[in-house]
């Protein structure tokens, strides 16, 4: 086994954390606009399944 | 050898597909800190929206949000509604910088706060008032 061969696979290994530090330098904006449609949908209560919001009964209390 | 390569380089490109796929779909918005700030913005917020259905209060350009018109609101509730604002800007603040922290990126708070920016104003409901990027109000149709 010649000594080239052998750095292949730290070579390879060097390859998937250069890829992860390219694609994180970079901020994901579209991966943001789905955070903040998820937080947005939380916080102001809103629906996107299209189902209304279900309101608790109004007074009385719940006998199940 | 050949075989190990091999297998090496097989597992390296999945890893390498999994990295991808991972930094392409989802920012991290489950920690507990960010959770929490979720909660208390959900709560104030049956607070707040009487006061962005009359105008008094508006979605701002930069993210948070601000007394428009106080006249809009009673005198006795002007404080209240002030100190809810400004709880509520509190609370986006750090929901931005958190989620920036969470992502292992504390540099992309402005790219968060911009984000979010835009996606409250293009959601503000109809009727609430919402700041252009001139800096005006408008009324949402």
């Amino acid at each position: 086994m010649t000594e080239p061969l052998r750095r292949i696979p730290i070579l390879l290994a060097a390859l998937p954390l250069a890829a992860c530090v390219t694609i994180n330098i970079y901020f994901p904006a579209a991966a943001a606009e789905k955070a903040a449609d998820k937080i947005i949908d939380e916080v102001w209560q809103l629906q996107q399944d299209g189902q209304k919001k279900v309101e608790p009964p109004a007074g009385g209390e719940k006998k199940p | 050898m050949n075989g190990l390569v091999r297998t090496v380089a097989a597992l390296l490109a999945s890893l390498w597909l999994a990295a991808f796929a991972w930094g392409q779909g989802n920012l991290e918005i489950n920690t507990p800190a960010i959770a929490a700030l979720r909660g208390a913005m959900q709560q104030r917020h049956g607070q707040l929206a009487p006061f962005y259905a009359s105008g008094a209060v508006g979605v701002a350009r930069d993210g948070t949000i601000q007394v428009r018109d106080a006249n809009a609101v009673p005198l006795a509730q002007r404080q209240q509604v002030s100190g809810l604002v400004s709880a509520e800007n509190n609370d986006r603040a750090a929901l931005y910088r958190e989620i920036a922290r969470a992502n292992g990126h504390p540099e992309w708070e402005a790219d968060v706060r911009n984000t979010f920016a835009q996606r409250w104003t293009e959601r503000a409901q109809s009727g609430w008032y919402v700041q252009n990027a001139s800096g005006q109000w408008a009324r949402k149709p």
